[in-house]
């Protein structure tokens, strides 16, 4: 073999490596534990909410939820790509964070709009059902256990859609709680994280 | 006396050229593409079953198979097979010497870039 061609095949083949592995990677964005730890943090916050006076409060309460989630979701994502040897900020993680943040963005949005006319009754629903929207798209590249959390999220929106308004912090505590703790444990067991 | 240094000369010509043979032979085993795909999937995976596997990599089951085996068989990766209530699961894992091949499969790469490069 010529010298040029040995070393486009040694490029070549270490592109490859790591193309697989940023693929492989994405599989396994998503954390196992850090997603328990998520779920908790909503099963509690569920039950702060439930004794909250008003509706402003109770929004305030999710929000902090919310922002405690993210902060969890990030940190737990970047202390796995590190313990497999992978920069958090690789092709797999910004594919992720691109399908993954146009719907929290969306559900932010909306939630400013609909809390503002008091439509918070329709936000478990929305929330829900938009978290699964991301975790479908974010998945599409990933296995099946990914794109099946979405849909599960997304089935719990609907459900919470069309719900009393009273079972806003059960639908809540469902989704965002059992749900994380459920699939974070599949995927912890599986694929660690 | 003759016969010693011949063997003498056998046993020291593959240390004459020790980068000849190198560039000349990589790794067989994970030198192809299906099994570099493979070892380099379970890299950064505790554990891939089958299918994961095979989508993953975008082939054939009988891809999958024949090239985990080969895999398996030099003791790169472990496979262990469970059952799912009635459905059978196969999963694969990548062991010590399997990391270590990779490792040395990945340095060999860069060592040629580098030595084509600087002549």
């Amino acid at each position: 073999m010529a010298p040029v061609e040995i070393q486009s095949h040694a490029i070549e083949s270490l592109r490859y490596i790591r193309d697989t592995m940023e693929r492989a990677t994405l599989v396994t964005a998503v954390p196992g534990r850090g997603g328990i730890l998520m779920g908790i943090t909503a099963i509690v916050a569920a039950w702060i909410a439930s004794r909250q006076p008003g509706s402003a409060e109770w929004l305030g309460v999710w929000v902090l939820e919310g922002l405690i989630a993210l902060t969890i979701g990030i940190t737990a994502m970047y202390l796995k790509s590190r313990s497999g040897g992978m920069p958090l900020w690789s092709a797999a993680a910004r594919k992720f964070g691109l399908a993954f943040a146009p719907p929290l963005v969306v559900g932010a949005l909306l939630t400013l709009v609909l809390s503002g006319v008091g439509l918070t009754s329709v936000l478990p629903g929305l929330w829900l059902s938009l978290y699964g929207v991301a975790v479908i798209g974010a998945g599409a590249f990933s296995v099946r256990i990914v794109p099946a959390m979405g849909l599960a999220f997304l089935i719990a929106g609907a459900v919470a859609l069309f719900a009393p308004a009273s079972w806003r912090d059960v639908s809540l505590a469902a989704g965002f709680g059992g749900l994380h703790v459920v699939f974070g444990l599949i995927i912890a067991r599986r694929f660690g994280g | 006396m003759a016969k010693g240094s011949a063997a003498r000369k056998v046993s020291e010509a593959p240390a004459r050229q020790p980068a000849k043979q190198e560039i000349a032979q990589p790794d067989r085993l994970i030198h192809e593409r299906m099994r570099l795909g493979i070892v380099s999937a379970l890299a950064v995976n505790e554990c891939l079953s089958f299918p994961e596997l095979r989508k993953l990599l975008n082939t054939t089951d009988g891809n999958v198979s024949v090239h985990a085996r080969k895999l398996e068989e030099a003791g790169y990766v472990s496979c262990t097979k469970t059952f799912d209530g009635r459905i059978p699961r196969t999963e694969y894992r990548l062991t010590a010497p399997g990391r270590k091949a990779l490792e040395k499969y990945l340095k060999h790469m860069e060592s040629l870039i580098r030595a084509m490069r600087a002549h």
